[in-house]
């Protein structure tokens, strides 16, 4: 029997040119996501969002309970860090993040018992003011990636009406925000209906590709079950292509508004944020259980069981990748994230941040990275370009160092997406240019 | 420990190669050699393994002789003999053949900076200076065999005819189409290069932009002028130039606006060509001409990041 979606879809209206179609690999969307056992020990970074670093508020010998906080706020744009296991701090270290910072970090060993915190309890929401708190108390970042503080989007001091969600997903491998669609549509609604009460929202679209069709189907039934009674929750389904999930394409995709280069959401009266934020909204506010664990996808051709698992925030990447059945082959390329904007990690013992949605293991083959020849001026990287850039303009402009036109060139509209590199045919590693270039540019 | 890699992203990579995009336009130029074999005999395979052979040999002389890495794997070299030879007639003395691919290799590719670095198309450069040099040798236009008579070997080209106004000599337009009529070796067969082109086309190396504008914009002007412009089409180096040579990538704008702008300007430039200057033909040399302003065109159509609003860029 067909099945009959209760809440009618919106198609995509408005193509947006560039993108690549890449693999998709999504292995994993099936994998109902399992907890991970309580490591034996945990390293929670003190920076694991944009803005200053959290300040320790926990020392060596301390007892600490799930949920409890161990890293505080200091002044200006930070968002609070809280341990997902219960246990001992054995000690503050120095950790080096993967994207080159370096930061605090409390290390805590489990004592297995996962005993929950009296502090963790529903937070009491009856206004604006206190729904932001309760935002940043959560510990909540964009967990789409980037790890923007989630209280300071949902208060961007301009008039907003559009809450997009993203649920585009379109790096290939990582399933889980279609795991957290699946498994926690009613959480992800909580969010959303929070969200809309609190701020000046008035209509909400989920964006999703349309390879996750299950996804699209949970979503229009939860969405016209609840209590939508106005239909300003809508479900938009685009079409599969890297990277639509992008801020401004998915804005664009949504709503046909373009933000200007350099501005944001909010600049054309829109939220984004990630579906799985918004679920882990949505229990906070109904269990009072900060941002303290996190599912991730654990992928790639070196994993033996690829899996969606949930695990506390600070687990080493060994612990995770232990837990996937080891490495089924010698492992040539670690990343965090998707293999399109994913860092590539020195070694597996770094711990997982909040903004981590996916682990990928690449066996020596896959991570070979391919030898580059002379640009042979095909334009590929120039349909590539979601931002209607040319990164081989960009290119040549750097060699012959003519900061002029790299300005003209438009360099800082790229997001290093990684498309134009993706389609190289000489293999050029074009997304180093865009950064040397906006490097040059900030001389 | 493991030996981990570090590099940026992306970390995934599309399958296609510089060698593999020669090798498609290699193989879309193979209906027109076989046209070419079969229209003027197997010499025309002899002049196109001597070009080949010498634009291969060349390349790998001078890279060694500047003491660069060895190109010829990636195939480009072979692409340019092949052009080259497509634009000689049969009956050309090898040693031509390959002085002129050398010209093209060596002087036009590698002394400014081989693949990719070239800002007019080499082949087309190598056929202008054998044509200056060897002006005799380089209009012999031999009939196809099979139109061969006892007192008539040569024949002047469908483009002369046109242009001398001599209707009768005129060959009929499926013949044209057919390739069957005087000219070099593989531009007579209209047939077999929209074969090539389209396989261009569904194989994504080329869109097909600037061959359609070309060729319509030269088939217009001319129609203007008085001349039957299926003719024209179907004559001359247009196919060969506006499938094969107005769409190489390293002499021709990067963005489809400077495409567009390239291909009229090169449909007019022809045009005006056959039309009013002494010569025949003008293929050649307005595409060389519009290789030259390439890089002007190229900075005059670079386009605006997403999201740019006029009156803000007016403010910058």
């Amino acid at each position: 029997m067909a099945h009959n979606p209760k809440k009618e879809l919106i198609r995509q209206k408005r193509r947006v040119r560039g993108g690549v179609r890449v693999p998709h690999y999504k292995n994993t969307a099936d994998c109902a996501t399992v907890e991970l056992p309580v490591p034996g020990q945990v390293t929670i970074a003190m920076q694991q969002h944009i803005g200053r670093p959290c300040i320790p508020c926990v020392k060596k010998g301390d007892r600490v309970l799930v949920g409890d906080r161990v890293g505080d706020c200091t002044d200006g744009m930070c968002v609070p860090v809280h341990t997902g296991v219960s246990g001992q701090v054995t000690g503050i270290t120095e950790l080096l993040l993967p994207n080159g910072q370096s930061c605090q970090a409390v290390q805590i060993e489990a004592d297995g018992q996962q005993t929950v915190s009296d502090a963790v309890c529903p937070p009491v929401v009856e206004n604006r003011e206190m729904f932001l708190q309760a935002v940043k108390d959560a510990g909540l970042v964009g967990l789409g990636g980037a790890g923007f503080p989630a209280y300071i989007k949902l208060n961007p001091g301009k008039p907003v009406d559009t809450l997009v969600v993203n649920a585009a997903e379109c790096e290939p491998y990582i399933t889980c925000d279609n795991r957290e669609i699946l498994e926690n549509a009613q959480d992800i609604m909580r969010g959303v209906y929070a969200i809309r009460r609190y701020t000046d929202v008035q209509q909400v679209i989920f964006v999703v590709e349309s390879n996750k069709p299950a996804a699209i189907r949970t979503l229009c039934d939860i969405a016209a079950d609840s209590a939508d009674t106005d239909n300003s929750v809508r479900v938009m389904r685009v079409a599969s292509r890297y990277p639509r999930g992008a801020e401004k394409l998915t804005i664009y995709a949504a709503t046909g508004r373009k933000v200007p280069p350099g501005g944001l959401p909010a600049d054309v009266g829109c939220i984004v944020m990630n579906v799985t934020s918004v679920g882990t909204l949505g229990r906070y506010l109904q269990t009072g259980m900060p941002l303290v664990a996190k599912r991730l996808t654990v992928d790639g051709s070196a994993v033996q069981c690829p899996m969606n698992v949930r695990v506390p925030i600070g687990t080493a990447i060994k612990d995770v990748i232990a837990f996937a059945g080891g490495y089924a082959q010698e492992p040539g390329k670690l990343l965090m994230g998707g293999p399109m904007m994913g860092i590539a990690l020195p070694d597996d013992t770094l711990p997982v941040l909040k903004q981590n949605n996916a682990i990928l293991a690449l066996n020596k083959q896959d991570a070979e990275s391919p030898a580059f020849s002379a640009c042979i001026r095909c334009g590929r990287c120039i349909k590539a370009c979601p931002m209607g850039l040319q990164p081989v303009t960009v290119e040549t402009d750097l060699r012959a160092e003519n900061i002029g036109r790299l300005q003209k060139d438009g360099v800082q509209s790229c997001m290093e997406c990684g498309c134009c590199a993706y389609v190289c045919p000489a293999r050029r590693p074009l997304v180093q240019s865009m950064r040397l270039a906006k490097q040059a540019l900030r001389r | 420990m493991h030996q981990l890699i570090v590099s940026a992203g992306p970390h995934l990579h599309v399958a296609d190669s510089t060698r593999g995009i020669m090798l498609d336009v290699i193989l879309a130029l193979l209906p027109a050699g076989a046209a070419a074999v079969a229209l003027f005999g197997w010499r025309s395979l002899l002049v196109m393994a001597v070009c080949v052979a010498a634009a291969v040999l060349s390349e790998y002389i001078s890279r060694k002789i500047m003491r660069r890495d060895t190109t010829i794997g990636d195939l480009s070299a072979v692409v340019t003999g092949l052009l080259l030879a497509y634009n000689l007639p049969v009956t050309i003395p090898l040693w031509m053949a390959a002085l002129g691919s050398a010209i093209s290799i060596i002087v036009v590719k590698q002394l400014f900076g081989g693949l990719g670095q070239n800002f007019v198309n080499p082949a087309l450069i190598g056929r202008i200076v054998l044509m200056m040099s060897f002006t005799a040798a380089m209009s012999q236009w031999t009939l196809p065999l099979a139109q061969q008579t006892v007192d008539a070997v040569t024949s002047a080209t469908p483009l002369a005819i046109a242009k001398a106004g001599d209707s009768a000599q005129m060959p009929e337009l499926m013949e044209l189409f057919l390739g069957r009529h005087a000219g070099s070796l593989g531009e007579t067969c209209a047939l077999a290069l929209l074969l090539g082109g389209v396989y261009l086309c569904i194989r994504r190396v080329i869109t097909p932009l600037v061959p359609v504008v070309f060729v319509c914009t030269t088939g217009l002007l001319t129609f203007l002028a008085g001349y039957n412009p299926l003719e024209q089409i179907l004559s001359g180096g247009l196919l060969l130039g506006a499938i094969f040579m107005a769409t190489d990538y390293a002499t021709t704008p990067i963005n489809w606006k400077g495409k567009l702008i390239f291909a009229v300007g090169c449909g007019a430039i022809t045009a005006f060509i056959r039309i009013f200057s002494s010569l025949p033909e003008g293929v050649s040399f307005s595409i060389i001409i519009m290789n030259i302003v390439t890089p002007h065109i190229d900075r005059l159509t670079i386009g605006k990041p997403f999201g740019s609003r006029k009156p803000e860029r007016q403010a910058q």
